[in-house]
This record gives structure tokens, sequence and C-alpha cells, in this order.
């Protein structure tokens, strides 16, 4: 599947200007022009790619149309669909959802007591923490500190983050490092045994810990592994995704339906404590954007939790990265680590000139790829239609010797080589991509939502990043936010006494739903994204 | 889509798809909605373990489908499930021995070192070579040769001796990670300082700024050199 005869058209271009830029440093934006760029062309200040949304405890607030709409969508199920008397699983702590913040919240649950059944939509562990290459922050070398990564998270999100989330996440990370280790996790270390830390962006010390290419995936198997060893006392439930929450006459949460996928059977759980670990929502398309994101990214924990009434944050935030795949088709979306910028590759239009410094923030960045496409109409063409601009990646081995691109972006080398593209001989064709959820349900430190026993850890949650989260910092948070919504399930657990369950809340969201004049065209969560038929 | 459409065979039905697809976008073109065998679509996750075999060809091949493109006329089937036993066992319990390796998985020893676990390997890792180093009870080893093992199966798929590679694997690497690995001294002074409530000031202080002192000192930060 190598390049097109247009395309290659294109690349000799960049081959030929390719001397003079090895000397060229395109200057960077000055603030008023990274605040220009970002109003006309960031896709979270497209006014027409946002609304608000019209029911619920969090009424007003804005967020992507998609996901408004999948928001305001009929429950699967009526109030009076199931008897709630007939159980499956009666539990003191349910997890939903088998990614990192899952995982980590079923073995904090289970060490403090508690008896657990962690359920999720696909194998446990297809999650997008399993994808992260990069890696993980914590302040824990001698120069740095847990003062110095609070003002790095602040800074990063725009100083709307929630300050005693941030303190709880720069607090524990060093602990979570440590716990990772206990558990068997392999980081990269010097032979002494000093952890090797690089920078990220929007780092000031080099604090980011990584496992070769493989950071979450380390993280994900070794927490997967590490709850299959209680079989007794974690029951996994795999395929089987919540669909809905179940409260009691009280108003507390008090467990989930959930749906076995291959069968259809509706499964009941009662739990004392409810854990929602669901993450992102990127198979969403926000703006028809190509994600990153894993096949289960449909934002179902937001819209479960917000049926029974948790309140919401920083929806309308969403991070894209600058630097996703616009061709071959076959990988559209998979994310271009950041590192092929980092090591000196320069990004160029059609006419192989560049445009903008490749060292810009992820959303000036990936605002001035639009600009460059959209307003400027150089983006190169692929055959489906997309457009893309060149990273130019041979470029590294000429500015650090032959070979570099080989030992330094293994991943990279063998994903693009699959497909027919030798990414140290030609450029990789680029585009934006829709990578990480900023927002979602309010939390406090302990991962509690204003719904008495209902909690949520991870992606799903919103306050820990505010407006933007820095790379390395949700590995982080969903391990420390993990372990920490874990324990604190459990020992709640112990104080709970359920009353009858109910779905009334149902019956209450669908007359809301009427009296606010919404007609919604969809059935919510909507589990899988449907491709069928259509090239995605 | 203006490429013609090339034949091809899922669990033995007919579908025509465009030729540039991967085979889990030619299943979803022909009308699948899938539910097993899928998860990253990016090769990082092991879900998409695929079995197939080209026209003419008595061979049956193995690949991820979500990084294997289409080829006409080939017949294909997913296997997303994969039956392989994983010992108990708590980490915390055990020895980073080769008696650990060879109480939890007696069977080790069976390898016929034939190799076609190795041929198998989307992700191009020498197994036999580390099912050997596991046989050694070479432990490191084993966790460094098989560092970017997915999990998918497709080796454990095609083992005459019905080993589960990937497991064992996994526990070398986790064995390694906690008992072999040198440790991190900064790390472990740095959590006591926190359990020591050493920095618990110098947070509270920020934690305490104004939006517009918290800028200046964010933009008056020292940058650690590359
Ligand atoms: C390609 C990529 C690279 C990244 N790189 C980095 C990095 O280098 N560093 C970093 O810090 N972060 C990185 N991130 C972000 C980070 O990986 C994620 O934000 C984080 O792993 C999310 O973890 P989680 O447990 O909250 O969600 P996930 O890991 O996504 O897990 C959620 C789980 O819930 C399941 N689920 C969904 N709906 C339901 C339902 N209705 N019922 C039951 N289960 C359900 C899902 O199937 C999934 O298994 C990256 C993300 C991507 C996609
Ligand atoms: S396929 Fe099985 S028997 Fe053959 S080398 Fe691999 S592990 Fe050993
Ligand atoms: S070692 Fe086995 S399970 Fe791991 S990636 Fe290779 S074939 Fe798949
Ligand atoms: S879907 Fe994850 S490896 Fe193919």
């Amino acid at each position: 599947m190598s390049y097109t005869a247009e395309m290659r058209e294109s690349i000799k271009r960049v081959e030929a200007t390719r001397p003079a830029r090895l000397s060229e440093t395109w200057p960077m934006m000055s603030p008023a022009e990274k605040k220009e760029i970002l109003e006309k062309f960031h896709p979270d200040y497209i006014r027409e790619g946002m609304r608000e949304i019209r029911v619920g405890v969090s009424k007003g607030q804005r967020m992507p149309l998609e996901l408004a709409e999948v928001m305001e969508g009929h429950s699967h199920l009526r109030s009076d669909s199931l008897d709630l008397e007939q159980i499956d699983y009666d539990t003191d702590v349910l997890v939903i959802g088998g990614g990192g913040a899952g995982a980590s919240a079923a073995i904090l649950a289970r060490e403090n007591g508690a008896k657990v059944v962690l359920t999720t939509k696909l194998r446990f562990g297809d999650a997008n923490t399993m994808m992260a290459q990069g890696g993980i922050q914590a302040a824990d070398k001698p120069n740095d500190s847990p003062a110095i990564h609070y003002l790095d998270v602040m800074g990063g999100g725009h100083f709307a983050n929630v300050p005693e989330l941030v303190e709880a996440l720069v607090k524990d990370a060093p602990l979570v490092i440590k716990w990772l280790e206990d558990l068997g996790c392999m980081f990269d270390k010097e032979p002494d045994g000093t952890l090797v830390t690089i920078h990220g962006g929007g780092t000031s010390r080099k604090r980011m810990h990584s496992a070769r290419d493989y950071s979450g995936a380390e993280i994900m198997r070794t927490l997967r592994d590490e709850v299959r060893s209680y079989p007794e006392d974690i029951v996994v439930l795999e395929f089987s995704p919540a669909i809905e929450l179940i409260l009691d006459d009280k108003g507390q949460c008090a467990g989930a339906v959930l749906k076995n996928l291959e069968t259809g059977e509706h499964l009941i759980v009662r739990a004392k404590c409810t854990i929602v670990a669901t993450g992102g929502s990127g198979r969403l398309h926000y703006q028809g954007y190509p994600t990153t994101n894993h096949y289960g990214a449909t934002g179902d924990g937001v819209v479960l939790c917000y049926r029974v009434g948790a309140r919401l944050a920083f929806l309308d935030t969403m991070q894209y990265h600058p630097t996703g795949a616009a061709y071959p088709e076959q990988i559209l979306g998979l994310l271009v680590t950041e590192k092929v910028r980092g090591l000196g590759a320069q990004v160029c239009n059609v006419e192989g000139k560049q445009f903008v410094n490749p060292r810009e923030t992820r959303d000036v960045e990936a605002s001035a790829f639009i600009r460059e496409c959209v307003e400027r109409g150089k983006g190169v063409r692929t055959p489906s239609g997309m457009q893309g601009v060149w990273l130019d990646s041979p470029m590294i081995d000429i500015i650090h010797g032959p070979g570099t691109i080989e030992a330094e972006l293994p991943a990279m080398v063998r994903q693009f080589g699959r497909f027919g593209i030798d990414i140290t001989k030609e450029p990789m064709l680029v585009y934006p991509t829709l990578h990480y959820q900023n927002g979602g349900i309010a939390l406090d430190v302990h991962g509690r939502t204003n719904v008495p026993n209902l909690f949520v850890a991870g992606e799903i949650s919103g306050g820990v990043h505010g407006r933007n989260r820095l790379m390395g910092n949700s590995l982080l948070e969903i391990t420390v936010f993990g372990r920490r919504a874990g324990r604190a399930a459990a020992l709640q657990a112990k104080e709970v006494s359920l009353g009858k369950l109910t779905l009334a809340h149902l019956d209450k969201w669908e007359r809301e739903l009427k009296e606010a004049g919404v007609e919604p065209k969809i059935v919510s969560p909507i589990l899988l994204p449907d491709y069928t038929r259509k090239v995605r | 889509m203006s490429e013609e459409l090339i034949p091809i065979y899922i669990m033995g039905k007919q579908y025509m798809v465009p030729p540039t697809l991967t085979i889990m976008k030619a299943m979803e073109y022909a009308g699948y909605q899938l539910i097993r065998g899928v998860g990253c679509r990016g090769g990082f996750c092991g879900a998409c373990a695929t079995v197939y075999r080209l026209p003419g060809d008595y061979r049956l091949q193995i690949g991820l489908a979500c990084q294997t493109v289409v080829q006409p006329g080939m017949y294909l089937a997913q296997i997303p499930f994969f039956p392989a036993q994983r010992a108990a066992y708590r980490l915390h319990e055990l020895q980073p021995t080769f008696q650990t390796l060879f109480t939890l998985y007696p069977e080790l020893m069976r390898c016929l070192s034939c190799g076609t676990c190795t041929k198998a390997c989307p992700q191009d890792i020498d197994v036999k070579q580390y099912m050997a180093d596991a046989m050694r009870g070479d432990i490191h080893a084993v966790a460094d040769r098989s560092f970017d093992c997915i999990m998918c199966g497709l080796c454990a798929a095609r083992c005459p001796a019905e080993e589960a590679q990937y497991n064992i694997a996994i526990l070398c690497r986790r064995l390694y990670g906690k008992y072999l690995a040198p440790k991190a001294k900064h790390l472990l002074e740095r959590v006591k300082e926190v359990e020591e409530g050493k920095w618990d000031a110098a947070v509270e202080e920020l934690k305490g700024l104004s939006e517009e002192e918290l800028r200046k000192r964010y933009n008056a930060r020292d940058i650690e050199p590359e």
C-alpha cells in the first residue's frame, strides 16, 4: 500500500526542500497568534460542534454534539423491564470497566476486605490503557518534587484543575510507581536501578517513566494478572457491559444491569458500592475526527452516571493529538508518537514547505495542521478523500545518524512497515486525531460522586486535568484514583445498607426529556460503534 | 472507494470488499458488527488473532486482523478466545526460581523446540527461544525477550506440546520486575518522604495561591535541560 503517484509527486517536493530545511527553524507563535489560531481552528472552539445539554443535573453545560446526543438518549430498559429481585450477583463492590482504573480499583477493594465483581464490555484489558506508549509521570528524582509536579499539572490544565485532586495525583505518584513495581511492572532502568525518566510535553523536570514502547500494556497486563490471582474474591465478567445503574428507594446507587453481549441476557448485580471506570469516548468521533482510542471507547460511563444524577465537569474539552496517521487507510487515526517530532522531524505541506514549528503544544500544533488543510488548501489528499500534512521522518536519521529511527521508534517502523511504508526513507502523512476526554464525571479525592455509593475513576472523570491533560498524567490518574476509589468503596461498603432496588429514575429521565422537548434519536449507552458497511 | 472489489471468504461465505482494507475493516465492510476479536485496532491488545488460508496453498497462516490486509480469495476465521491455562498463583508468595516455573507450569519441559510458535508470533518474538530460556530457569532472559508480547495466543494455538507460552512469559516478567530488577533507591526515598509528609507544606502553599500568583510561578519555572 505504498503512496499513490500524486502523493509521490508531493514527496519529491518534500525531498527537494529538505537540505535547506535542515538548517531552518520555523518561528514559534506569539501568545496572540496562538490564541487566534486556537479560536479559529481548534475543534473545541468550533461553535457549531458544541451545544448545551438540555436535561439532567448539569443542564446547560456545553459538550460536543455527538456526546450530547448520546447523553440525551433513551435507556435500553424501561423501569418495569426487569424483575430486580432476581439478583444474579450480590457483592460489596461492583467495578464497571476492565481498564487500568478498574483493575486498580478491584485490587484495592479486595485488599480492603471487599468481595468484588469486575465487569467489562470487551476482553479484560481491551482498553485505552493497553495502548499508551509514552509513559507515566511521577516526581521521584532528587531534583523534582510533588510541588513542582503540581505546578506543571495546573499550568497544563490552564489552572482550571481542582486543586485537591491534583494534590492527590502528585503526592500519590511515587507511591503508585512503587506499587506497580511491587506487582512486577518492568519500568526502564539504569543498571544501578535508577529509573529512566524523560521529558514529556509541559513537564519542567524529566519525570516520564516508561516500559519501552509498551508502557500502558505493561501496566495493564500486570494489573490484569494480579486481579486474576484472586478468583475467589474478584469475579471477572467479560463481554458484559453495564447498560444502566440501579438505585435503591433511598436514592443510593445499588449496582447495575449488565448485558451479556453474546446471548443478550440481562444480569442484575446488587452492590453496596459501585465504581464506574469505563474510560473515554474517542469512538464517538466528535466532528468526524478519527481517533486513537480502542473500540470500546464510546462514553458509556458518563451516560450511566448522568442518568442517576452525577454531575459533569469539563466535558466541553477534548484532546486532539496533532499526529494521527492519515495514510495508509488501514491505520487511519492511529497515534504517531510525539517522539517523532521530538527527534527533529519537521512538518511540511503539499508543496514541501514548513508552516509551523514542530514543537508547539498539542492544541496549537493540531490547529496549525487544520488551518493548512482546511483554510489554505495546502494539505495532501489521500484516495479516501482525507487530507494530511507530511511529517518528515527521514530527517531524523540525517540529523542523528543512520539507524536512529529503527532504534528509537521500533513500534512506528513496524506499524507503517506492515503496510509497505518505510518511514526511514519516506515521510509520514498525519492529521489531528481525537485522543482524550479531558473532562467527565465530577469526583472528590476518594473518587466519590455526588450520588451516594457511586464512585468514578480514570478517563471517565473530570477535574484532575482541568481543561487539558499532560501526557503521562493519565496513566498516573487511573492508578492513583483507581486505588483511592477501590479502597474508599470497600471501606464504605461496610457501612452501607441497601433498600429496595429500583429503576424508577428511568421514568423520571423520560419525563424530563419530554418536558425539555427532546426527542432522542438513539438508545444509549451505545456500547459498540457501528462500523458495518462503512470504512472507518 | 473507486477500486475494484475483491472476494474474501469469512467463515466460508463470500463477500466482496475493497482490497485496501485490513481483515478487521473488511469484516465490518461485509456487515459484521464485531463483538469478539476486536480491541485496540492498532496492534497492541492481541484481541484479533485470525487464521486464514490463501487459494492454492494448503498452509494455514495467521495474523492480527487489525494489522493484516485482505488478499483476493482469502479464507478466514477469527480465534478471539484461546482457552489456555493460567496457573493459580499469588506473586508475593513466589520465589524467582526455575522451581517456581516448573511447579506452576510442569508442561514447560515438554516443549519440543520445534519453533512453530516463533513463526506464528505477529510481534516477531522468538518464542521458542524464550521457552528455552525458561527451561534453563533464566527468568531475566524470558522477561527481556518476551517483552513485546501482546498475549494474542497465536503461539499457543499452534503449539504441538500445548504450552501456554505467553502465560509463562508474563509470570517471568512479573517475577523479574518484583524480585530481580535492581531497586530504585531514589524512589524508595521519595516514597518515605511523601509518607512522612515532607512535601505537604509545599503543596499546601501552592494550593492556597491565587490563579494570578500561580501563573507567575508557573511562567517562572526553571526547566530541566534535555
Ligand atoms: C493510543 C493512546 C496512547 C496513550 N498514551 C498515553 C501515555 O503515553 N501516557 C498516559 O498517561 N496516557 C496515555 N493515554 C491515555 C491513557 O491511556 C488513558 O486515558 C487511560 O489508560 C484510561 O484508563 P481507564 O482505565 O480510565 O480507561 P480504559 O483503559 O479505556 O478502560 C475502560 C474499560 O471500560 C470498558 N467499558 C467501556 N464501557 C463499558 C460498559 N458500558 N460496561 C463495562 N465496561 C465498559 C472498556 O471496554 C475498557 O475496557 C493514551 C491513550 C491512547 C488511546
Ligand atoms: S511451538 Fe510449542 S513445542 Fe514448539 S517450540 Fe514453541 S513452545 Fe516449544
Ligand atoms: S508470544 Fe505468543 S501470545 Fe505473545 S505476541 Fe507472540 S504469539 Fe502472541
Ligand atoms: S485489535 Fe488489538 S491487536 Fe488487533
